[in-house]
């Protein structure tokens, strides 16, 4: 009995302080939630701030910005989900009908490579390539004779902007799972189609699509838990005070308000707002995807 | 195959080549553009005559970047950071992983611990609170605030522990039976089984410490306390007008070959570290979901 509890007193030795920091750098600030109600003064503290309620939560709501925000954000992070889903399937397929392993491996590498790079550099590169003077897409535009546009200064053009550039730093990521769900398929499958007299597009359709289907609901439902994520490196980065109607998202907001204003407890509340409608799309996503597939976090 | 190839399934394949050539094409030109770029004189980039091919050669751009201050001591605080950030991520992942991946009958506590983790994944006090409480603990302006809120990585601990419950049973029995402690199980036993995943977390942690460019921002009131990337963001993203009227006083150098030069410099410790990406990333992703 002795050595048994000398066991366990080793785990929690060593969960003591990777749990220690957890509840200090995560459930205090949890804790400091209460903000949100409060009409929060720095030099006051938790204690001293008078408490007001639901305020906080009143001013947002009747703030057209923030009504703004949130509509942005849904709109931004509807067609990430979108595009996120399609984009890298179809390509995926496409490129699991070539049969040359070096034009394969070399789009997979380039593709991927995106990915790793920062939010902050790709914005550097951003606003290069569309930049109305001598970036390339306006360059290639006036060849056919169309006009430069401001494509990063246009609030009709900057979601697309968004929604456009994010695929093309995240398709790979998600074209390396499917390949990889693909070399997963029994290639007995295919043959016992062939003789069935399946040509390739029967296939295609009746067993590769069926075979990554899992992976494809998985990461799907998974994506749900990102309805309130448009963005904010990307956005942030590639934002300016003219695309503020059609860019501001609800985290750009949140540091607007909270860090650049001191409005602690608004921004704070905004928070809130959005951590819960996360928490309730995440637990979703997650009891969806265990339904669908089995899959399981932990 | 195991088909005849058909007229139309030869236009396909045709066709199909030449749609991944071209996306991965423009995938790749505005890095290759920007390589150019920073290799290229003023004039050229201004007149547009820049593709993927430098053009009028020249160094001054690296040159001028290396030599500016405020860039290589970002450049050291970023290679601190990732350091710094790479150990303590690892240690807590490993201490936190080990006991987490032990069944409920070998440790009962375990549940317990496992959602206080997984909780945090959940839910978040948001950008405020953990600010101020950077704030309480001292840490604002200091290298620790880009390492310790971030201390646990709750994500990789997930994977870890997966890792670990897919070793076999039986290697663990039998170090309890020659009677090896907990400790030593993990540091002799484990940890050499789990070379590979371990390497993955390494090189995804030191990835997204490399990166992060919004903590820098948030947590450092002075610019000469900013990473790299922090730097970077006010600089490539918008352009700082003093940077400029110095750098025109020097030639052949432009804000645009000066930032892609940035950019270039910024990207290359993720180009090295990418054919190990490559190489673990799926395999982590498949290792780490074995089903606990």
């Amino acid at each position: 009995m002795k050595r048994k509890k000398g066991k366990y007193l080793s785990f929690h030795l060593m969960l003591l302080i990777p749990t220690a920091l957890l509840v200090v750098y995560c459930y205090v600030p949890m804790a400091g939630i209460i903000i949100a109600f409060q009409n929060y003064k720095p030099a006051l503290g938790f204690t001293g701030s008078k408490f007001t309620g639901l305020e906080n939560f009143r001013v947002l709501f009747t703030n057209p910005g923030f009504m703004q925000a949130l509509k942005n954000t849904v709109v931004i992070a509807f067609w990430k989900i979108i595009t996120g889903l399609i984009v890298p399937v179809t390509f995926s397929l496409l490129l699991n009908e070539i049969r040359r392993s070096s034009i394969k491996r070399t789009a997979q590498t380039i593709i991927y490579m995106p990915y790793f790079i920062s939010w902050v550099l790709m914005a550097g590169i951003i606003v290069d390539i569309l930049s109305p003077e001598n970036g390339i897409v306006n360059r290639l535009l006036g060849l056919f004779g169309v006009e430069p546009v401001f494509f990063l200064g246009d609030n009709n053009w900057f979601k697309p902007v968004l929604v456009v550039t994010n695929v093309w730093k995240e398709f790979g990521w998600g074209t390396i799972i499917y390949m990889a769900a693909l070399t997963g398929i029994d290639l007995n499958l295919y043959e016992a189609a062939a003789i069935d007299g399946a040509g390739r597009w029967k296939q295609t359709l009746h067993v590769t699509l069926p075979g990554i289907a899992p992976t494809i609901v998985l990461l799907t439902t998974l994506s749900l838990g990102n309805v309130l994520n448009a963005g904010f490196d990307q956005v942030y980065n590639l934002m300016s005070p003219i695309t503020l109607e059609s860019g501001d998202i609800i985290d750009t907001l949140i540091y607007r308000l909270g860090i650049k204003n001191a409005q602690f407890g608004i921004a704070t509340a905004a928070g809130l707002f959005k951590s819960m409608i996360s928490a309730f799309f995440i637990v979703t996503s997650y009891k969806l995807a265990y339904k669908f597939t089995g899959y399981r976090v932990f | 195959m195991y088909y005849k190839e058909s007229m139309s399934r030869r236009v396909f394949l045709v066709f199909n080549y030449c749609f991944v050539v071209l996306v991965s094409a423009v995938c790749i030109y505005p890095i290759l553009n920007t390589l150019a770029v920073s290799f290229s004189s003023r004039e050229a980039v201004a007149a547009g005559r820049v593709n993927i091919w430098p053009v009028e050669f020249q160094l001054d751009a690296y040159k001028f970047v290396i030599e500016e201050p405020k860039f290589y001591t970002s450049f050291g605080i970023a290679v601190i950071r990732v350091i710094l950030g790479l150990g303590v991520n690892m240690l807590m992942t490993v201490l936190a992983a080990y006991p987490l991946s032990k069944p409920r009958s070998r440790f009962p506590k375990r549940d317990v611990y496992m959602w206080i983790y997984v909780f945090t994944m959940l839910f978040s006090g948001g950008m405020i609170p953990v600010y101020l409480i950077v704030k309480a603990t001292h840490l604002l302006d200091t290298i620790w605030a880009l390492v310790m809120p971030g201390a646990v990585p709750v994500y990789n601990i997930i994977l870890l522990q997966n890792y670990f419950k897919s070793l076999p049973d039986e290697i663990y029995d039998s170090a309890r039976v020659d009677g090896a402690g907990e400790w030593r199980i993990l540091y002799r036993i484990f940890l050499p089984l789990s070379k590979p995943v371990l390497a993955t977390l390494v090189v995804f942690v030191t990835v997204a410490h490399w990166n992060s460019w919004f903590d820098g921002m948030l947590y450092m009131n002075r610019p000469e306390h900013y990473p790299l990337q922090t730097y970077l963001q006010t600089i490539v993203v918008k352009l700082d007008l003093n940077t400029i009227n110095d750098i025109s006083q020097v030639k052949n150098i432009s804000s645009q070959n000066s930032k892609a030069a940035q950019i270039i410099i910024a990207m290359l410790p993720i180009l090295c570290v990418y054919p190990f990406l490559q190489k673990y990333f799926t395999k982590g992703i498949i290792m780490g979901s074995v089903k606990g």
